[in-house]
Formats: C-alpha cells, structure tokens, sequence
C-alpha cells in the first residue's frame, strides 16, 4: 500500500469543500476528528448519521462531512433536529452546535429538547465568544473577560452549560476539551450510542477572538490554559467551591437510562391506533 | 465640520452617539455587527451615556427596546436579515405600541439557502408592520437619516418606530467621506426625547397593549394608518430644517436627470451609485434616460413619483427583492399606484454583482419590452 500522509478519517469529508473556512489552529478540527473516533469506537454507520447545525463556525462543520446533513437557522438545529428524529426515529441524529448558538439564541430547545429526553447527540463546541461575527462576548464567556462588545470586560455571569443541561433533564452529559481528545472521543461514543439526549460540551479554542482578546494569541497559549486548568469530575467533587473558581472541570456528569421521546411517542401511537396505525414510522419500517 | 473617511457602519454608530439614546439593546449579526461593537467602545469609553446591552437573540433585543421605550426613553437598535426576520413579531408590537424605536437594518438577502450578502428581501419583507422606511446611497445618508429618524418618529403626530435601510457590505464595510455634524449642531435639530403619550409613567400609571376586542381593534389600526399619512408633512418639515441647518437636502424621493428623459429607471440604495454612472455616460451619447431615487419607501411616496415619472414614456423598475409569483415590491406598487407604464426587473439577489452593462441591458428592455418582469444577471444554465 502506498504511504500517505493523508488522515485516516479523511474518507469521511467532501474533499471538494477543503480547505475549510476554519482559521489554522482552531479546535473545530479536533473535535471533528474527535467525532470520528467516537463514531468508529461505537460502530455507528454515517450513512444513518443526519448532522443538523445552525449558525455560527462550529455550524459549518456538517458541511464538510459525508452524510445527510441540514444547515438550519441561528438557535434552530436543536428544533429542526427533533423534526427530524420523529419523522424517521431510526436515523442517528447529530447536532452541531456552538455557546451562541446554543446557550444564547436557542437556550430555549437547547433545555426542552433536554427535558423531553429526545434521541439525540448535541455537540456544543464551546470557545466562550461569537467566532462568526468577530469576537462578541457569549454567555459562556467568563466574567472579567474581553470581547469585542466588552472592551473593558464583561461583568455578565455566565452559563455553566454542563448544569444547565443536567437541570434540564439531559440523560447523558459529559465536559472535554480540546486538550483531551481521547476523553472527548470516548465521550462521544457513549453519546452516540446513548438512548436518549445526550450532550457533549467540547471546550475549545478560539485564539483568534478569544485567545486575542485575552492574553492568549497563539493556539498553544490557548491548550495550555486549557490543559492548565482542567480538573477531572472526581478530583473537583472533593475540592472546595473557591479552588474550583476559574477552572474548567472535565469529565462524565450525567449518564443514566431515562424513557425516551420518540420512542415513547410510537409506542403511544401504536397503542392507540393498534394495527391500524400508519404512522410516519411505518412508513419507513413497514407494517 | 469634520469629514472623515469611514464606513457606513461608523457612520451610523457616530448618528447614533449625536442622537444620545438612553437604552441600546444589540445582537451580533453579519454585516450589523461592527455598530454594536463601535456603540459598545462609545459607551465603555465614556463617550456614549447609554445603558448598552448585549443580549441573547434579535427578539430579545427588539423587545428591550420596546420595554425601554415604553418608559418614555430614546432607544436605538440595529440588525439584519435573520435577525430581522426573527424581530418580526415584535416590530408589530412596536408599531402598535406606538413606540418612536430608530433601527439600523443592514440589508442582508435571507435563508434558505444561506447567504450573508447584500439584498433587500429582509427589510422588504417587513414593509407591512407599521414601521417607516428609508432606504440610503451612502455612509452620509445613513448618517444624516439615523438623526432624521428620531425626529419624525417621535413626533407627536406620527408616533410610529424607524428603520434605516443600509445596503450590506456594499455600504456597511467601505469607506467614503462623510461629514459628522458637531454635537451643538445636532442637539439644536434634536434635542432630548420629551414623551407626551403612549409611555408608562409610576405617577400616572396605564397599561400599554392591553387584550382588545373587535370593538377596539381597528380604531387602533387605524390610528396607525392616520399616522403614517400625517408622517408624510412631518418628514417634510423635518427634511427642510435639516437642510437649514445642517446644508443637506432630502426629498421623498430624487431625481437625477429626470428632466426630457424617455425611460426613468427606478431603485432604492447603493444601486443608484451604479446607475448615476450609467446614466451621465447614455446621456453623452444623447440617449434621453434618467433616475429616480426612493428615498422614503414608507410612507410610500406617490404623490413625488407620479410628479417625477409624469413625463417619461415608461420606467423601469430595479427590485433587489421578490414576492414570489407577483414580480419585486416596488415594481407592483409603482405599477398599483403610478399611471405608467412599466417593466419589473429582479436584480443583484443574495449580492448578485449589478453591472453598468446590466444597467444599460435594463433600459433597452425597457425601450423593446417583451415581458413584464425580467431576472438580469441570472447565470446561463439557468
């Protein structure tokens, strides 16, 4: 076989769409990498994998990729995405996503997709600004940092993303960072292969705007903080809320087996209308 | 006078600290987001005593808007295309409130498919939510109609919100001269907002949009209408002190080199930057053409362009818009309400480059119609 440098994973892209739009050193390109791993690690077929995104640079990853996807409206894959899993429940359904576009436009399906316990894997790449638009402040941004919008830096508090979808009801949760790809494709396996709303908070650097802005210019100033930063689940569940201020803590937090949305939906369905019932389902399954 | 080299962007964030509103509300969208990011460092440096906000989404942000200005205070929001579309609720509510809200639009073409280039679907779309219109050529138009928005709207016979149309890229992200009036001069053409009506105040206290039954409803609409019609004296009236103090003339509409021309084409922006050329060039080659400027698109002027066009054998009309299976809203409307005759094109969609050649192209369309509506710039395969 002839030796290439080529990434394995590279089967998986539109090779008519690269380069990419990403700015040499972003994290976008890990945490695709990333979900690749996780989707061989779980077996999973991306012929069955519909990625859905809304706005923003994290959005433009299904755009790259080899698979049925759905380029949405800013806030809007979360929604577009349960249309989706209920019209044909058998398709995995992937959203890609950002802060902004999760946190701050679509905050709203971000915590009822995850109160209703629907089938799906929400990657959220978190960079803590508005990459897009040029370095906005987001509502994951730290308080005291700098955007765009906060010259003199933000007093705003921000989202913990991770309880905020654990309050919501998600029933699989797990925090990464870019530093931590192993971690981060395994997580993703599990939330590819989990029933239910899975979420997958990806840290990551924008060291464009973010990194910029905040004393951090280079990608590798930007993993540094990360990986200096980083203390895992176990580790900060004994520590004191003081020691954990400013830090980013990793691991699983929520992994449990709940009802899930569509699945209960059919079976409500299939109840009421016994087999009589032509639904959306039988439409792809048959009778 | 200081005339500096900025964009039209700068130049609306520099009407907007003249102007002084006292709440900003703002989200990020392309090409918007540089005057949220000039009104943020105005207010963090101290230039600007505003409360300026950064908020979750443009509904959130044309409802902080509307919350601040039912306190009786001036506000000032800016957006585009998706962010426009997903304010449309709230832009009813504003109009029907009553609420005097100046807005920058920075015309942007909208989804699907996804496009952030410049074209006037957004603003056209929402031509039926009670808010005026203007449409502007140039980084000093938008400065000067940012300031005379604030006076028309807040009028107390008009009474209605604004929206500054600007086209994107094209205007928002190039530089050009323009002319930034001295605070004194500004303050003397507009001064602090004084609320009469319509604003919730402790010491008299009132509820505003209120549940209305159908013995209500339409009183209130009307009103609206009532308003739009009375705005068409204030914008005059306001057109010419400006022009008295600060030396710059506004119409409803302009004309350039209508006079003997055979065919007027008619647009509304940066477009007509393209056709001036056009025009001066046809003209020296003793081809009888000319332009027609919409400046103000609601109150739709049609006393000024019937007056324009009333001599011209036909006109052709330039819509960067479509209502689909009915041709470009200027078209129809100058064709509902104009006594000409008329030929619709749909040009420069989703930033479709508009060329003089396009331009020449539409005026012998004009002269040898062969039908009503005509797309130019479309690719061959099409």
């Amino acid at each position: 076989m002839e030796e290439t440098n080529e990434s394995p994973f590279m089967k998986y892209l539109r090779k008519d769409r690269l380069p990419n739009i990403f700015c040499a050193g972003c994290g976008n390109g890990t945490v695709l990498n990333t979900f690749f791993k996780g989707m061989e690690m779980a077996e999973m077929d991306l012929n069955n994998i519909n990625m859905a995104s809304g706005i923003g640079c994290s959005s433009r990853i299904p755009g790259y990729v080899k698979c049925d996807s759905l380029h949405t409206t800013h806030g809007r894959p979360i929604s577009f995405a349960t249309g989706l899993k209920l019209g044909n429940p058998n398709m995995d359904v992937v959203v890609f996503t950002g802060d902004g576009d999760a946190a701050a436009i679509g905050g709203n399906h971000l915590i009822h997709a995850a109160r209703r316990n629907i089938d799906l894997t929400v990657i959220c790449i978190n960079n803590n600004i508005y990459g897009m638009t040029g370095g906005q402040i987001s509502p994951t941004s730290p308080q005291g940092s700098y955007g765009s919008t906060a010259p003199y830096g933000t007093f705003e508090k921000p989202f913990d993303l991770v309880e905020l979808v654990s309050g919501a009801g998600a029933t699989y949760v797990a925090r990464w960072t870019t530093v931590h790809p192993l971690q981060l494709a395994n997580a993703i396996k599990k939330a590819l292969k989990h029933k239910g709303f899975s979420f997958i908070e990806a840290v990551s650097q924008c060291h464009t705007y973010y990194g910029r802005k905040n004393k951090m210019k280079s990608p590798l100033d930007m993993l540094k903080w990360m990986e200096d930063n980083s203390i895992n689940k176990r580790k900060a569940d004994k520590m004191d809320p003081e020691e954990l201020a400013g830090k980013l803590i990793v691991g699983e937090f929520v992994n449990k087996n709940q009802a899930e949305y569509s699945q209960e939906l059919y079976n409500l369905i299939e109840e009421k209308s016994g087999n009589r019932s032509k639904s959306i389902k039988s439409a792809y399954m048959g009778d | 006078m200081v005339v500096k080299v900025i964009s039209a962007n700068y130049a609306v964030s520099h009407a907007v600290k003249l102007a002084k509103p006292q709440v900003i509300p703002v989200y990020p969208i392309t090409p918007q987001t540089s005057i949220s990011e000039y009104l943020a460092k105005f207010v963090a440096d101290g230039d600007l005593d505003s409360e300026y906000m950064l908020v979750e989404s443009e509904h959130s942000a044309i409802s902080a808007a509307v919350g601040a200005s039912g306190t009786g205070v001036r506000v000032f929001t800016a957006t585009a295309s998706q962010g426009l579309a997903l304010m449309n609720e709230i832009l009813f509510v504003a109009a029907g409130l009553r609420n005097p809200i100046v807005m920058a639009n920075t015309n942007r073409s909208l989804a699907a498919p996804l496009s952030i280039w410049n074209d006037h679907q957004d603003s056209i779309s929402q031509r039926d939510t009670g808010w005026m219109q203007i449409y502007v050529e140039n980084g000093q138009e938008a400065l000067d109609s940012i300031l005379r928005c604030y006076r028309i709207s807040e009028d107390h016979d008009v009474l209605l919100p604004s929206m500054v149309c600007l086209d994107g890229f094209i205007l928002t992200h190039t530089a050009e001269p323009v002319d930034i009036p001295s605070q004194k001069l500004v303050d003397s053409f507009l001064p602090d907002y004084q609320p009469q009506e319509s604003f919730l105040d402790p010491e008299n206290p009132r509820s505003l949009g209120t549940f209305t039954d159908p013995n209500y409803y339409m009183e209130a609409r009307y009103q609206m209408e009532v308003a739009m019609e009375k705005s068409k004296k204030v914008i005059e009236k306001v057109n010419q002190e400006f022009n008295e103090i600060f030396g710059r003339d506004y119409s409803f509409v302009e004309e350039y080199r209508c006079e003997g021309a055979e065919i007027i084409l008619i647009t509304m922006g940066s477009l007509c930057s393209t056709i001036r050329d056009v025009v001066d060039d046809m003209r020296g080659r003793g081809e009888k053409v000319g332009l027609l400027k919409v400046i103000n698109y609601r109150p739709f002027p049609k006393k000024e362009i019937t007056e324009a066009v009333k001599n011209a054998d036909r006109v052709a009309v330039l819509d960067k818009n479509i209502s689909f299976g009915m041709g470009g809203a200027l078209y129809t409307e100058i064709k509902a309400n104009i006594d000409v005759e008329s030929c619709g094109f749909i040009v420069g969609l989703g930033g479709r480059d508009i060329t003089p050649k396009h331009i020449e192209d539409i005026v012998n369309k004009t002269r040898n119609p062969t039908k009503e509506i005509t797309w130019i710039g479309l690719k061959e395969e099409v």
